[in-house]
């Protein structure tokens, strides 16, 4: 289906000197698509040419217009020689080709050279013409929405789930062709970068097609990575959640069911063509292949009590979900949070690596390895999830690390059961008899209750009944890689909890160093789960949520970092302290011991105030199901490396030993508990986590300020122990976190959320560690109130947010049949029946807080016709309100899904870009520090730029892919790749859309948008 | 062990108003993070030196590639690299402009060429101004004093829309430019008493009173070059002087005034041939305006001053002789005004 793509270059400004004699340019402007090149006059002598062109027509299909990015090129037109370039902006028009993103593309945009970066500016815009708007979803991808946010978008709901799709492409990497050697390095660069953007386009249109195929229109979650495989080729993979998405308009009531299509395949790719006319492209093979065994991460202890039997009729639901999931060939997620009510139990982390060894094959008809290689590791992920008794994977992620010809290949994610309410259509009269046979799960507890069964467990795990509705088993510690479920019930604050560790290894090649790896890697994952398991414990919590654990390899070494955000949730029992042993009883060093066991008590007393975990004390009597056995003290085991042979099983819970105890036999381990202590909490004032909420606040003001951090450690001592180079990455990892505290700390009160630490080798004796990550402020004032009280807590962004969501479902009841009607009846009196413990008013608050939802609905309903009527008069209102001198729109950026204060009123399309920067004179850039840093600030203006030409005003879930730094000082060289994602969009300030709706004055709007940003 | 690369970049370009002021006070980084450790910023969030020197570094980065901008301020608010908070631009740039008066106080009045440049070292050493800072300083001169040479329109207005300076900034470069100009000689003994403020008022007198701009408000260098037509009056003013019997009348027109209204009539009766010749001859040879200094007296007060030069103005006005009333005007309202910001201690 054809398509009518219309570009105008309308001015420059800021163009950089090209003629030393005049001190001025002769600029034009060349513009391309496909294989289409416009020109525009010169604009002679000028700095800030006028060209104001007509407007240049391309007829294309709209394949290519899906893959092709539209390729602006400024020089400087010489009557004698060459013309040079100045620069280039790649303009990508996926996001007007579905009708509700955006439908112009228009504003200055910089002009990017690799070599010298930013050269000025130049005014552009773009339009699109799609014939015949009903059928051009058949031919080709053009209107799926893609998401790079890993929850259902603000302003829509999601009809059905589909499931997993997954792609990719491979090609040759342009750097490491023949005729590199005879190019310039900007040809060089500027090749990669069209082929990213090429391949990058190719993939986005054929996950489109699998989505279409299963029936859905969005992908949500789209996670889209990079291999730079070197000789062996260029990589480009996405993995993301098939969805049909409704948009939310004022006018249709919202139907609050999510079903999972139940028929839906989950596709696979099956050819990975290389892009269009590279024919004779290598492809990469597979010749060598380590499985790593992997484990399962769940909650340690001892012996389980008998627990009750499930009732048959659960166990035939259960059955029957599982049945509809696996006709799936990967029931995973990309999701990370999630409706309420759509998650009912969680099982624990499920994680795989496989080590591969790179070759070129010279074969090209042999079959892409590539998918078989991710195929084995789904496959593994899906098999251990099973075992633990549960039919998907949430919160899914799959990464790679890649050194010479070694690729470590990883992926991770969260088993879970899913409500069997949303398998299958008409769901309602079904859920209304599941209700009557299957207790009623409170929201608050039910996801942590164990869905394996008790007496046939897949590892000796400590259960007690559930702290909250005293009914169903839970474990004493709970790891997942999801967010914390809104309605979880929590005590205090979570922090960002930390492992890291360093691991030595002999230079190898090929096979041998593959084996080595991978008989590294189950020593480290086991040292990674202690530390985070001791950690956790130090810090009185007993759940993590975000765990994220990357294996980075290096030519001698491996660097492990393990990043979660620990909670304590109320649900769960208190976590037991750390007992400190002696090797042997009468050992001579009991004083260095009772000293050290002193401060390990300390540090959880200090914590346990620093955090605010006061659980409620629960009342033990007049509570109808048993007592719970008083807890066994579980054990823990130091690793080392000479216990190999007992660690061959990967069992982390050393179960049946009946004290959690930190055995000291030697000076290593003297050394890893002191390290253990060295973690120092963020200053007064300042919190962290890793994950979308902060658990414990909620709310956030307005101040937000997203950064991005690089740190190059380079090792000088040859002769470094393990125990040395883990102090040295340790110390590395904290002092960044105390960089960012000092740097930050006039936003105090303040919490760093969606803590990114990205670690790799980028050398022999290099480590570098980058983060990303959003500071926030919040309110002091307010943070004391209970977990309970918090959907109460009105005009708070975050929390409205959500009791919006939330809305819509008691909206739905209250017009709806009678059967959904005792659906909340009993729900609510579940939620009664759970909290009344310690919550005795909660219910009155309950039906208070129903009441209020149901007057803020009104209120939104009205605010919402508004809000489509102000979509358009946003931009205009920007403009008008800035000051005069202000020309440049404010972009906030921020990895989280939403911006605190505001609501996203329209997403306008992802943002995926890849950068290529190198110089020649490094010294005269300021150095590596000098030449990052302006590249980096360079990246940022130009995601901002694009996002306002989009008619945006904001980045939600960014996220920095790759940054790979390259350096030869000796040279004088540097070169960095720079990958970074998010979704556009046009959000407004929450306030004003509550002024405007009771006032019905719209003129206000906009005002405070502009000056928001900090 | 050594740190490689360490650099930090927000979407909002973070600065701390304290770094950026000794970045351009000319401290280098380690200097400049002794200075923040013994102003105590460590205590704030448990910060070590590593911790400081590392933003340290990151902000004089920052400020380095923001200079390029500052040099024409009106591209900061529309270029794209660094998101500032509008009310931030204002103050880097405020701050970039700012000068010490101790330092400009050597320049005023001097070309503003390669020579001066070369002596910044001897002024950096005498004024305790570190020459990184004398540097900048001159380099601003210099380049507001090149922006506003070809323009049309008013000294202050200019500087203010290209630079986007503060009023009260705007005027002061309007003083610099004017004597560098008009290359008035400030680095007198006598002269060292007074500040650069006190010139820059007496700048701002003779701008809106003796300049071109002062008649015509549309032609170049309106405000910088002074009124030709206006010195050529101004000559004959001599005529208070050399014209015996008006010298006379003027005089016990004054006294008449002033007896018995203060302590130093005699010194006044006594001195007024001197100093009505020193006024004069400056109008007549206006080059060196700041030779107001003969009125100068130890034991005069401001106020007995002020009362002298009152009833010597009015009673030049009712010599019956003497024609030349607005041009005498003219030149008394900004000699007298002059004077008072001058007598000062």
């Amino acid at each position: 289906m054809p398509g009518k793509l219309k570009a105008k270059i309308v001015a420059g400004r800021h163009l950089p000197v090209m003629d030393r004699a005049s001190d001025l340019t002769d600029a034009f402007v060349e513009v391309k698509f496909g294989n289409t090149t416009f020109k525009t006059d010169v604009c002679p002598k000028s700095l800030n040419p006028q060209w104001n062109s007509e407007w240049f027509k391309f007829e294309v299909d709209d394949e290519d217009l899906q893959d092709e990015p539209l390729q602006i090129t400024v020089l400087d037109h010489d009557t004698y020689s060459a013309n040079d370039a100045i620069g280039k902006v790649y303009i990508d028009i996926d996001p007007l080709l579905y009708s509700e993103a955006a439908s112009v593309i228009s504003g200055w945009f910089p002009i990017y050279d690799t070599i010298h970066g930013i050269r000025g500016e130049i005014n552009v815009i773009v339009k699109v013409e799609l014939f015949n708007d009903l059928n051009r979803f058949r031919q080709s991808s053009c209107g799926v929405k893609f998401f790079c946010t890993t929850c259902i978008p603000q302003c829509y709901r999601a009809t059905l789930v589909h499931g997993f799709v997954e792609e990719l492409v491979v090609n040759e990497d342009p750097e490491y062709q023949w005729i590199d050697r005879i190019r310039t390095p900007r040809a060089s660069n500027e090749a990669r970068q069209r082929l990213i953007s090429l391949m990058s386009g190719e993939l986005q249109r054929k996950i489109g097609l699998k989505v279409l195929e299963m029936g859905g229109n969005a992908v949500v979650g789209y996670l889209q990575c990079f291999d730079l495989e070197g000789e062996s080729g260029l990589v480009v993979r996405a993995i993301g959640t098939a969805c049909t998405l409704d948009k939310l308009s004022s006018g249709s009531a919202p139907n609050t069911n999510t079903h999972m299509s139940p028929l839906a395949h989950g596709c696979r790719s099956t050819h990975n063509s290389p892009v269009h006319s590279v024919c004779s492209s290598q492809r990469l093979s597979q010749n060598f292949s380590v499985s790593v065994p992997t484990l399962i991460f769940t909650g340690m202890g001892s012996g389980g009590s008998a627990g009750k039997e499930a009732g048959p009729l659960r166990t035939l639901l259960r059955q029957q979900t599982q049945t509809a999931l696996e006709q799936r060939e990967f029931p995973f997620f990309t999701l990370t949070s999630f409706p309420p009510g759509f998650l009912l139990h969680v099982g624990g982390v499920v994680s795989a690596r496989s080590v591969k060894l790179l070759d070129r094959i010279h074969n090209p008809d042999e079959p892409e390895t590539r998918d078989a290689w991710w195929e084995e590791i789904r496959q593994e992920i899906k098999s251990h999830a099973r075992a633990l008794g549960c039919h998907a994977v949430v919160g899914y992620s799959e990464s790679t690390s890649i050194c010479e010809e070694v690729c470590i290949l990883s992926a991770s994610g969260t088993a879970a059961i899913l409500n069997p309410r949303y398998m299958r259509e008409g769901c309602l009269d079904i859920g209304c008899t599941d209700h009557r046979f299957e207790e009623p799960s409170p929201p608050n507890c039910g996801f942590c209750h164990i869905p394996y069964d008790e007496l046939n467990m897949p590892f000796p795990a400590q259960l007690t009944y559930c702290y909250h509705c005293r009914r169903q088993k839970v474990p004493d510690v709970l790891f997942t890689t999801i967010d914390l479920p809104s309605e979880a019930a929590v005590a205090g604050k979570g922090c960002l909890i930390q492992a890291r560790l360093c691991r030595l290894k002999k230079k190898a090649q090929g096979e041998a160093n593959a084996t080595a790896i991978s008989n590294l890697l189950p020593f480290m994952e086991y040292e990674l789960h202690t530390q985070l398991m001791n950690k956790l414990k130090l810090r009185s919590m007993n759940a993590l949520f975000g765990l994220h654990i990357q294996i980075s390899v290096g030519e001698n070494m491996l660097l492990g970092l393990a990043s979660a955000t620990g909670v304590y949730l109320t649900a769960l029992p208190a976590p037991g302290g750390i007992q400190i042993a002696g090797k042997t009883p009468g050992d001579l060093s009991s004083e260095h011991i009772s000293s050290i066991q002193k401060r390990i008590n300390d540090t959880i007393a200090v914590n346990k105030e620093l955090y605010q975990i006061n659980p409620p004390e629960l009342a033990e009597e007049g509570v109808g199901s048993p007592i719970p056995e008083p807890r066994h003290r579980s054990r823990l085991f130091r690793s080392h490396s000479e216990s190999s042979d007992e660690l061959s099983e990967l069992d982390l819970s050393h179960g049946k030993k009946d004290a959690f105890v930190l055995e000291i036999d030697d000076t290593d381990a003297v050394e890893d508990i002191h390290s253990l202590l060295i973690d120092a909490p963020p200053p007064t004032g300042f919190y962290s986590c890793n994950t979308e909420n902060m658990p414990g606040i909620s709310n956030w003001t307005s101040g937000v300020q997203m950064f991005t951090s690089v740190r190059v450690l380079r090792l000088s001592n040859a002769n470094l122990t393990n125990q040395g180079l883990n102090k040295i990455f340790t110390d590395l990892c904290e002092n960044l976190l105390k960089s960012f505290y000092f740097k930050l700390r006039s936003m105090i009160p303040c919490c760093l959320c969606h803590l990114n630490f990205t670690v790799a080798v980028p050398e022999e004796e290099l480590i570098q560690v980058t983060v990303t990550a959003v500071a926030m402020t919040y309110d002091k004032e307010q943070t004391q109130e209970k977990t309970a009280e918090k959907p109460i807590n009105k005009g708070q962004s975050l929390w409205s947010l959500e009791a919006e969501e939330q809305l819509q479902f008691p909206l739905e009841l209250c017009a709806d049949s009678s059967s959904s009607n005792i659906q909340t009846a009993s729900k609510i009196s579940g939620i009664i029946n759970s909290a009344s413990v310690d919550y005795g008013s909660f219910a009155d608050r309950c039906s208070t807080w129903l009441e209020l939802l149901r007057l803020k609905a009104h209120t939104i309903r009205r605010g919402s016709v508004k809000t489509s009527r102000r979509t358009q008069s946003l931009r205009s209102h920007i403009r008008a309100h800035t000051p005069p001198c202000i020309s440049v729109t404010v972009v906030k950026m921020t990895p989280l899904s939403f911006l605190p204060g505001t609501r996203i009123i329209k997403y306008l399309g992802i943002i995926n870009m890849f950068f290529i920067r190198e110089t020649t004179s490094l010294r005269e850039e300021g150095g590596v520090s000098g030449f990052l840093h302006s590249f980096i600030a360079e990246v940022f203006a130009m995601v901002r730029a694009h996002v306002a030409a989009l008619g945006g005003n904001a980045v939600v879930s960014y996220s920095m892919k790759e940054c790979v730094f390259m350096e030869n000082p000796n040279k004088n060289q540097a070169q960095c790749l720079i990958n970074v994602s998010g979704d556009a969009v046009i959000c407004i300030s929450e306030t004003d859309q509550e002024s405007s709706a009771s006032t019905a004055n719209t003129g206000q709007t906009g005002g405070s948008e502009t000056d928001g940003a900090t | 062990m050594s740190v490689e690369l360490d650099v930090f970049v927000g979407n909002t370009t973070i600065m701390d108003e304290e770094v950026y002021q000794l970045w351009l006070d000319g401290y280098t980084v380690n200097d400049a993070v002794k200075v923040r450790m013994e102003g105590g910023v460590m205590d704030e969030c448990e910060a070590s030196k590593d911790v400081l020197l590392s933003d340290t570094m990151d902000q004089y980065r920052t400020f380095q590639m923001c200079e390029r901008l500052l040099h024409s301020p009106a591209k900061l608010a529309n270029q794209l690299l660094f998101q500032i908070p509008p009310h931030r631009q204002i103050m880097l740039i405020e701050r970039y402009y700012a000068f010490d008066d101790t330092f400009v106080r050597e320049v005023l009045g001097k070309k503003l060429s390669k020579g001066t440049k070369k002596d910044l070292d001897d002024i950096s050493a005498k004024t305790s101004v570190t020459l990184k800072s004398c540097r900048r300083q001159f380099d601003n001169f210099k380049r507001v004093f090149k922006v506003v040479e070809e323009l049309k329109g008013p000294l202050v207005e200019n500087i203010r829309q290209h630079f986007l300076l503060s009023d009260k900034l705007a005027r002061d470069y309007a003083a610099i430019v004017f004597f560098a100009n008009n290359r008035f000689e400030t680095g007198k003994r006598k002269l060292q008493y007074l500040s650069f403020q006190d010139f820059a008022f007496c700048a701002g007198q003779l701008i809106s009173n003796w300049t071109v701009g002062a008649v015509d408000n549309m032609v170049e260098d309106m405000d910088v070059d002074l009124d030709k037509e206006f010195l050529q009056e101004l000559k004959e003013l001599k005529i208070l002087i050399t014209d015996k019997d008006l010298l006379d009348q003027h005089k016990s027109l004054v006294c008449t005034a002033l007896r018995g209204k203060t302590k130093v009539f005699i010194e006044m009766e006594g001195s007024f041939k001197n100093l009505s010749r020193g006024l004069i001859n400056i109008a007549a040879n206006i080059s060196l305006p700041l030779r107001l200094y003969p009125c100068r007296s130890d034991r005069w007060s401001a106020a007995d001053m002020k009362l002298y030069l009152t009833h010597y103005t009015n009673s030049a006005h009712i010599l019956d002789t003497f024609k030349h009333q607005v041009v005498w005007d003219r030149y008394m309202g900004v000699v007298k005004s002059c004077i008072f910001k001058m007598y000062h201690d």
